[in-house]
């Protein structure tokens, strides 16, 4: 919503200045976004500087000139003036503009095969004077002003709002008014109601059609007849240019300054165009009509339609129709000041994909009691321009305006704003704003103003206190420091450490879409229910993530071909398992792109960040079940030893999905769910003093023989006397059946109580020999 | 002076001239190996007579003695002159390059999460969180969005479901909904997390990060609202005074509603937050509407409170000097070594925000 001051104070009785009704505006509530200089024909000519002015190449007595207009980079124009010069200051005109000589509009154009983006100007073209030898030269006064406008602009400022959409009100300059009058920054100015004389009937018939979903609740309407349609005087003229839009001709002009001014949309029709009269109803699917937007379009079922008995005129509260739209010969019109439903107008105007200041307007809810007022602005405004006779108005109506009342206890302010506020000042504030209130015990009986269809209950009213008293009256209060619950629970503490522990072992924390492509999602997808977005931002974008791979690895690629060879990233984040609500778990995601590393740095990383989660070795088993997107031969999964709980793959990334590249998972809420069922405290330690004894075998088992598993044996032989196995070399090849393998270890033998001798050593050395052997089927290499 | 005794103070005097450990050695055979000096000095005493032969013997013994302790003493002296020699010769270019180690990065949004937390934990509020994929009735009805209302314009929703009945959550305000639903008051929770709209553009991401605040009790108001977010803007901004502005606006769910700006200035391209005299929107605001109440299972007429949204992702770029959104996003490997922070670097009340 835009406005000048200017405009405002038809309205506002005021003395304050533009900078403090911008700052009043904003503490009320209706958002200053922008302040700009009002535009007209003459501010899009710039002070300009050529920075290089060469010779045309195919023209002699054309120049390329390269000039500075304030932007980033220089713009090319082809110039005939004889003057144009390296470093002269003159005025460009950009494409678009209009030329105040012979009112052409430029464009950019290619001349003797040159492209030019605009002109430069000679004094003559811009009605200077009439000198038109060569461009116009500035002195150097204006070599900072660069980018600028030449011509002064008026002095007004033109006011951009951002108005919410509880605010319809607020969509006219005259509500804006209201809002700063009610704030204590002048007097509303009343409406002047000199009527015209209006002596013949509306003689068109209107008939709304009462069907259901009847968007069109009242339709008024007056015929202005012999009017001279015209161009609009200069002072409408600029006001309608004020608000970003393009003069027309008095009639439309009019119908728009009205919009704007009361926030009381009109259509305006030629009636001669009309096929004898008007009916108001659902369109049929099928239908179609041409807009005045010059598009053609198909209407569905249920579309409110303003049409003759040829057929659609237009679409109610939305647009008009090009076929019954007014003309600069058009004699006679018929104004139309109607309501139209605020949920039906959005839903028809969003199918048709159509957008309008009128639909903007009565989808947030137009006044129904200003029908009457916006016929008789208009309507004064079109005779004193352009002549005719106005006739009486003719409402059609179908439902009765409602007064809406609210029951409203004032203590209710006070105790939500936490301050006391004067049941005499509510009264006051909401009185300014046209609610019309009676006392009623200690309650107030509020009576709220047609123009007001946010307002439903008592909490609206406590807005409207505050925001007029002014936020900047609340006394703040101190936060306590009072904890109800500890900050992070359980599983976020986890969150957390995992984060910083994978973080801490060198890998780049990113953060990625939810979302990824289809196409590599299934790569990763494996029985996952595959979730598509309706409506992706992009193709490639589609389905949420099964896993966090699909993302890492694209953007991993990306940066390999920045020139990042070695690289470790990783994300923790969401990964859905399923379309519901919900359904989605929490996985720690890493990727690593090195030389010269494993499987086993990968696993290394997953094992200890694992163990500083709180998960010990020795609580967990790994097997080589993982899922297709792993190297089958070089990926193991960890599961917990109680349960089988899954808490990590690990491995190399499959080769067809990415070359060389190991990576991680590892799933936070399954290890949050193993912890907290098997919480430990700490056992009080014991440190034997006594001597201990390491003892070095090697077996020779079967290729797939399981590390793991003859670890677990040997320990299993004596779990008081075997405090460590170490596995220091696995061998194939010589002096080995082709079918097996060596596995080199060291035993760690102590024991609590005593000094081993060489006779206790030889016999627990014996038991691991048989023991493996037995159930190993191993051989111990001699 | 015996001829032994010369001979041993001859021993003593070659010692002390020996220069290296080789030399040392030598004179160590001349005096203790089976025919040397000490042993032939012992074989002399079978030719003495009775009497001599103990004084004798002890004299030599006192020699070893004394001999032993000086060559062990000359050891530790060569030692050492040899240690001095060899670390002469060893010179490295410390100039040259460290081994490499590998450093990795906590995510600025991450951080920026973390510091909010931890303002927050101070003044009692605890993390809740909620599903990304969302019903529409959490997202907006509950929420007090009418149906068909412009409101809904606001939020460009990417739908999961046809029938638009299941969808991406655009705000973190559900959060506030299923706290309410599943405990009851007093509640005060923060809840962070991604939220999602379909929007690309300079400087709108498809997905986002906001955080959701809600503070339920008997009686808490307008003033507390102002001053919980007064307290966490200060903190976050690590800075003494902050100038902040509550403005009327508009959001369904809640009411009346406010939206927050602090001031700044630019100065050398940078951005100076807390002082000047422009504004700039960092978070909505409101008390939570009745109705919010009402579909959360809350008497309205004994419980009161606030909420607010932040978003995060326009936070961190404010605070560490981050221009292109797009760029949380892109992984860029330069740009994650450069904006991210040390894992070490945990944001804690005691320690302070940022190192």
């Amino acid at each position: 919503m835009k406005f000048t001051t200017e405009w405002l104070k038809d309205h506002l009785k005021t003395n304050k200045t533009e900078a403090q009704i911008i700052d009043k505006l904003n503490s009320t509530g209706l958002e200053v976004e922008k302040v700009e200089p009002v535009k007209n024909e003459l501010s899009d000519f710039i002070i300009a500087k050529i920075i290089k002015a060469e010779k045309h190449p195919n023209a002699d007595r054309l120049k390329l000139c390269h000039v500075n207009v304030g932007k980033k980079e220089l713009v090319k124009v082809v110039c005939g003036g004889p003057n144009a010069k390296d470093n002269l200051l003159t005025i460009y005109a950009p494409p678009g503009s209009v030329i105040p000589k012979n009112n052409m509009k430029l464009e950019v154009s290619k001349i003797r095969g040159e492209t030019s983006y605009g002109m430069l100007c000679s004094e003559s073209e811009l009605n200077i004077s009439n000198e038109s030898e060569g461009i116009i030269e500035l002195n150097q006064n204006y070599k900072n002003k660069i980018g600028k406008s030449y011509f002064k602009n008026n002095l007004n400022n033109v006011v951009e709002l951002s108005i919410t959409p509880n605010r319809p009100d607020c969509l006219g300059i005259r509500g804006i008014a209201r809002d700063l009058s009610a704030s204590g920054f002048g007097k509303l100015i009343n409406e002047k109601s000199t009527k015209i004389k209006k002596t013949s009937k509306q003689s068109l018939k209107v008939k709304i059609e009462k069907s259901k979903n009847q968007s069109c609740k009242i339709f008024g309407s007056c015929l202005i007849k012999n009017i001279k349609n015209q161009e609009s005087p200069k002072w409408l003229k600029k006001r309608i240019i004020s608000l970003g839009l393009r003069p027309i001709s008095a009639v439309v002009d009019v119908t728009n300054y009205v919009m704007f001014d009361l926030n009381r949309p009109l259509h305006a029709y030629d009636v001669d165009k009309i096929n004898k009269e008007i009916i108001v109803r659902n369109s049929q699917k099928g239908e179609s009509f041409k807009a005045l937007d010059n598009k053609e379009y198909k209407l569905d079922n249920d579309m409110c339609v303003i049409s003759d008995r040829e057929g659609v005129l237009g679409l109610g509260g939305i647009i008009g129709g090009t076929r019954s739209g007014t003309e600069l010969n058009t004699k006679n019109i018929l104004l139309e000041s109607a309501y139209f439903d605020p949920e039906i107008t959005r839903k028809t105007a969003k199918k048709l994909d159509l957008n309008s200041d009128a639909k903007f307007r009565f989808e947030r809810g137009i006044d129904p009691n200003s029908i009457s007022l916006g016929l008789e602005k208009a309507s004064k405004m079109i005779v004193k321009i352009c002549g005719g006779e106005v006739s009486k108005s003719d409402i059609q109506s179908i439902k009765k305006i409602e007064i809406k009342k609210i029951l409203f206890d004032p203590n209710l302010a006070s105790k939500i704003i936490g301050m006391q506020i004067k049941t005499q000042e509510i009264i006051k504030i909401l009185e300014d704003l046209g609610f019309k209130i009676k006392k009623k015990g200690k309650a107030l009986s509020v009576e709220i103003p047609s123009w007001r269809p946010d307002i439903y209950g008592q909490i609206d009213l406590v807005e409207e206190i505050i925001r007029i008293k002014g936020f900047d009256k609340i006394e703040s209060i101190e936060p306590e420091k009072k904890r109800l619950k500890p900050t992070l629970n359980f599983f976020q503490r986890h969150f957390h450490l995992a984060q910083r522990s994978v973080a801490s072992k060198g890998y780049l924390e990113t953060i990625t879409w939810s979302f990824t492509d289809e196409k590599i999602n299934n790569n990763f997808r494996e029985n996952v229910e595959e979730v598509k977005i309706v409506n992706p931002i992009s193709s490639d974008l589609n389905v949420l993530r099964s896993s966090l791979y699909p993302n890492l690895i694209y953007y991993l690629k990306k940066n390999i071909d920045r020139g990042f060879e070695k690289q470790s990233l990783f994300e923790i984040g969401p990964s859905f398992t399923g379309r519901k609500s919900g359904q989605q778990i929490t996985i720690i995601c890493g990727i690593r792109k090195e030389h010269l590393i494993d499987v086993f740095s990968i696993k290394t990383d997953v094992v200890q960040t694992l163990f500083e989660l709180g998960i010990n070795k020795n609580e967990t088993v790994v097997d080589t079940n993982t899922p297709g997107y792993y190297h089958p031969g070089r990926s193991g999964s960890i599961k917990t030893k109680k349960n089988q709980k899954l808490l990590a793959y690990f491995g190399e990334i499959h080769p067809k999905i990415i070359d060389k590249t190991y990576g991680f998972e590892i799933f936070l809420e399954n290890l949050v769910e193993y912890k907290s069922q098997n919480k430990k405290t700490k056992p009080t330690i014991t440190f034997s003093d006594y001597q201990k004894s390491d003892r070095d075998f090697a077996f020779v088992v079967k290729k797939d023989f399981k590390a793991q598993e003859l670890i677990e044996i040997i320990s299993n032989v004596d779990n008081s006397l075997i405090k460590n196995v170490k596995i220091f070399d696995v061998y194939e090849g010589d002096n080995i059946p082709s079918d097996k393998k060596s596995i080199a270890l060291k035993v760690t033998i102590q024991s609590d109580f005593k000094t081993l001798n060489e006779k206790d050593l030889n016999e627990i050395s014996k038991k691991i020999i048989s023991s493996v052997e037995e159930k190993a089927s191993a051989k111990l290499r001699s | 002076m015996s001829d032994f005794e010369k001979l041993k103070e001859n021993f003593k005097d070659k010692l002390a001239s020996a220069q290296n450990s080789k030399e040392v050695d030598i004179i160590r055979a001349e005096i203790f190996s089976k025919n040397g000096f000490i042993n032939s000095e012992f074989k002399k005493i079978g030719t003495l007579p009775e009497e001599d032969k103990k004084k004798i013997a002890t004299k030599i013994n006192f020699a070893k003695q004394e001999l032993t302790k000086l060559f062990n003493l000359k050891a530790i002296n060569l030692e050492g002159v040899e240690i001095d020699e060899r670390v002469k010769k060893e010179k490295e270019d410390v100039t040259l390059p460290e081994k490499d180690f590998r450093i990795g990065k906590i995510h600025p949004v991450s951080q920026v999460i973390d510091e909010i937390s931890s303002i927050f934990s101070e003044i009692g509020f605890s993390v809740e969180e909620g599903p990304d994929v969302e019903s529409e009735y959490y997202n907006f009805t509950a929420l007090n969005t009418p149906e068909n209302h412009p409101a809904k314009d606001m939020h460009d929703t990417f739908y999961i479901e046809e029938n638009m009945k299941t969808l991406l959550r655009t705000h973190t305000s559900p959060v506030q909904v299923r706290t309410m639903l599943k405990g009851k008051p007093p509640f005060k929770i923060i809840a962070p997390g991604r939220t999602y709209r379909s929007d690309s553009d300079q400087t709108h991401t498809p997905m986002f990060h906001q955080l959701e605040g809600l503070h339920i009790d008997e009686n808490i108001n307008m003033g507390h609202l102002k001053g919980c977010l007064n307290y966490f803007v200060k903190e976050f901004f690590e800075v003494e005074k902050i100038k902040m502005r509550f403005r009327p606006s508009h959001f369904p769910f809640t009411e009346p509603s406010a939206e927050v700006d602090i001031g700044y200035r630019i100065e050398k391209n940078k951005i100076i937050i807390g002082e000047g005299d422009k504004w700039l929107e960092i978070l909505g605001c409101g008390m939570v509407h009745p109705n919010v109440l009402k579909n959360s299972k809350i008497n309205s007429n004994k419980y009161q409170g606030f909420a607010f949204g932040i978003g995060i992702d326009r936070l961190a770029m404010l605070k560490y000097g981050i221009n292109d959104l797009r760029s949380f996003f892109e992984c860029d490997y330069r740009w994650l070594n450069y904006y991210g922070f040390d894992p070490l670097d945990v944001p804690t009340n005691y320690r302070g925000l940022s190192k």
